[in-house]
């Protein structure tokens, strides 16, 4: 098929509307919220690429997705194609597809967004990821399968960073191992979002292809206890580190140790990586409350409100510090999460967690805020209302300000330099203080997201490969 | 997966389970746990390794068999295998030589106390062990350890076996003889038995470690929820502990948390 559009054909689609689940059955159920587009949908909105020459986009991507290649063989039906040039550029298209912010992203730099909608670039990733994952027999690589190296790397952590960088290594011919500490799969792609932004089969289909490409994945391995990082150093040619987040950042407030509180990795973990309250066959329990409040305005707050709502609540609260427009959220989470009746409460900090003389939380004590001057972040500093305190009655409190630095790995590893917060000093290649030791994911950057996790990974993975060529 | 060398009944419900491991056995040190799942689907059980063979490549757990997925783990025999062991994780016990130390021990506690103890009598301290159970059938590991015990104490609640009553006036009497009196207590038993022991120790001012089982689920530090307060502070017992300072740890809220999921069982609460 030819693609012969001019400008003014393309400029006159209008952006692709992803279809979704009905906001009132989804807030009950935990199946997929988007529903994916149909192949005339995906070809329709591809065609409204304009194929600039400046590539924008692909600047505006941590991985560096050839997207306006990938776009152009969509745009003239050939599937394949584009499934070969985005899987070449990244380990796990699906899962980005699903959850990158493109608004903040590759979307943000379209030359279509300066007047009108941007290329909806996140839905035709994903569509295309998940044509291959359907169509494995029509997929044709133009990567043959580099030399072996002789060179073997441990990757730690099967999150975003780990999965990229060792697919990436594969690729150019080292034999990976990676070490994961839980017993499945995916770091926080399993444990920490849940099934209706980024369903388990997903993760599972692209971990196989993964170790269909010659990945081995070793669970049950905490490194820094198991095996220390230098006994894994000695038993490897390189080491990359993406060991992810760590303990949860606590409340600080009187009344954090109550029964029915919960810190957000918990209350996710519990259902996205255990089943609890999902799979009727799982044994770890979860509170279902009746009012729950979570406090916090990102994303995994956002996870939190919208699983407490699928699990029964009747009232599914969001508190947050600042105003909505501060919330670092990704805009379709929040979006969703209006229709599905999470009811945000904005300006307003959590003061104490007050029990029912049984040990229960009862009451989340709040303090109204109000928006004062720009602080460092420059987002407007909250300020208290002085006077303005009114409790909220809940029966489920989940805290999601936030991680801490994972101390596992570095405890056991003094060798490795660290910042001031406990994270692995790293350059932008991934480079630590120890030779032939990398390290990306939130391990480096404390709290971030998959993309700049895999960006990190990808990047990893090419310093490591250049370390591997010159020590031979 | 995880071979099962052996797989042998102690006292009711308690097994001791001996699993081919042999990267936690060559790494753990006294005071560690694992994380068991018998298979998919089932709760991640925290578990204290009783002993290791580094040679053999094996380590010893302790199981009582008390909710569904413990009940799973001890019903793979010998030549069966679990699908997750996960570990050392926690804190190693801070070895000191204190010289004379006592240990004490209530019910399948005692199986967390018998690898501190070992490793408190071999680098040289002496060590009196106090060990209680509900009734005879309960005391456990009385021999082993009294391999390497200058005493072992005994009480039951039913006077089946030792003396009658609680490990806390075998205790009291060893703190009242000067002669006897411990610089160190290890306690590791049901939450009222801890407080107790150390209530008792507190006025006389006796450094006093308890081993804390707190509902936990990744054993990493990731999920928070093992959090426990230390004087006035939330610790994670899977990585701040699990031994802490018994005269600091908030043992109401400890046995709060632990009723968690058992309050609400069958009502609405429970997912």
């Amino acid at each position: 098929m030819t693609e012969n559009l001019s400008i003014k054909d393309r400029m006159a689609i209008e952006r692709v509307r992803m279809s979704a689940q009905e906001a009132d059955a989804r807030s009950r159920n935990f199946a997929e919220v988007n529903l994916g587009l149909t192949e005339a949908e995906a070809i329709r909105e591809a065609r409204r690429c304009l194929q600039c020459k400046t590539r924008k986009c692909v600047e505006g991507c941590p991985v560096n997705v050839s997207i306006p290649e990938f776009v152009t063989a969509l745009a003239t039906g050939d599937l394949a194609r584009a499934a070969a040039i985005l899987q070449k550029d990244n380990a796990l298209p699906a899962v980005c597809g699903r959850v990158c912010p493109q608004e903040v992203q590759c979307e943000a730099h379209c030359v279509r967004g300066v007047k009108g909608e941007p290329v909806a670039i996140g839905y035709l990733e994903r569509f295309v990821a998940d044509w291959a994952m359907a169509h494995p027999g029509r997929l044709t690589t133009d990567n043959p399968t580099p030399p072996a190296s002789g060179k073997r790397v441990a990757v730690v952590g099967c999150g975003p960073a780990g999965l990229t960088a060792a697919g990436e290594l594969t690729r150019l011919g080292h034999e990976v191992i990676v070490f994961e500490a839980l017993h499945d799969t995916g770091g926080v792609l399993r444990y920490g979002i849940p099934e209706f932004r980024l369903p388990k089969r997903i993760i599972d289909s692209e971990v196989a292809r993964l170790v269909h490409s010659g990945v081995v994945i070793e669970c049950n391995v905490i490194i820094g206890k198991t095996l220390t990082l230098q006994q894994v150093r000695e038993e490897f040619d390189a080491v990359y580190v993406a060991n992810g987040a760590g303990l949860p950042v606590m409340l600080g407030i009187p009344g954090e140790n109550l029964k029915g509180v919960y810190a957000a990795n918990e209350y996710l973990t519990r259902v996205n990586l255990m089943g609890a309250g999902l799979d009727p066959a799982a044994r770890t329990p979860i509170l279902r409350g009746r009012q729950v409040a979570v406090i916090g305005g990102g994303n995994t707050a956002m996870d939190c409100v919208r699983t407490a709502r699928r699990l029964g609540a009747e009232r599914a609260m969001l508190v947050y510090r600042r105003s909505g427009a501060e919330m670092p959220a990704r805009a379709e989470e929040i979006h969703h999460a209006r229709e599905e009746g999470v009811e945000f409460i904005m300006l307003t900090s959590p003061l104490a967690i007050v029990d029912d003389n049984q040990g229960w939380a009862r009451a989340l004590r709040c303090q109204r805020m109000e928006l004062g001057e720009p602080d460092a972040s420059g987002r407007r500093r909250p300020l208290p209302v002085p006077g303005d305190v009114f409790d909220l009655e809940v029966d489920v409190v989940v805290n999601a300000l936030g991680t801490r630095a994972n101390p596992l790995l570095t405890a056991t590893a003094p060798e490795l330099a660290l910042n001031r917060w406990g994270n692995i000093e790293a350059a932008p290649t991934g480079a630590t203080s120890q030779p032939g030791v990398y390290a990306g994911g939130d391990i480096v950057r404390g709290g971030a997201t998959v993309i700049l996790a895999m960006g990190d990974g990808k990047q990893g993975a090419a310093a490591i490969h250049t370390y591997l060529q010159q020590s031979v | 997966m995880f071979e099962v060398i052996r797989n042998e009944t102690l006292a009711p419900s308690l097994h001791r389970m001996v699993i081919r491991a042999p990267r936690i056995a060559a790494a753990r040190k006294a005071g560690q746990f694992v994380i068991v799942r018998a298979a998919t689907d089932e709760e991640r059980i925290p578990l204290t390794i009783g002993d290791a063979d580094p040679q053999a490549g094996t380590i010893t757990l302790f199981i009582q068999a008390i909710g569904a997925s413990t009940h799973r783990i001890v019903a793979v025999p010998a030549g069966g295998a679990l699908r997750d062991v996960a570990g050392p994780l926690g804190m190693a016990t801070e070895m000191e030589r204190w010289g004379r130390v006592a240990c004490v021990g209530g019910g399948v506690g005692t199986a967390v106390l018998y690898p501190m103890a070992k490793a408190l009598a071999q680098i040289g301290n002496e060590v009196t062990t106090i060990i209680g159970g509900r009734s005879a059938p309960y005391i456990i590991l009385a021999d082993e350890l009294a391999v390497f015990s200058a005493t072992v104490k005994i009480t039951t609640e039913d006077g089946s076996c030792g003396r009658q009553g609680f490990v806390t006036a075998e205790l009291a009497e060893l703190i009242a003889d000067p002669d006897r009196r411990p610089e160190a207590v290890f306690a590791v038993g049901p939450v009222p038995m801890m407080r107790a022991v150390a209530e008792l120790t507190r006025p006389v001012g006796i450094k006093t470690i308890v081993s804390l089982n707190p509902i936990m689920i990744d054993g990493t530090g990731m999920c928070g929820g093992c959090r426990v307060e230390v004087g006035g502070e939330s610790k994670f017992a899977c990585v701040d502990g699990p031994e802490f300072d018994g005269h600091l740890v908030n043992f109401a809220t400890l046995a709060d948390r632990l009723t968690m999921y058992r309050d609400h069982a069958g009502s609405c609460r429970l997912g």
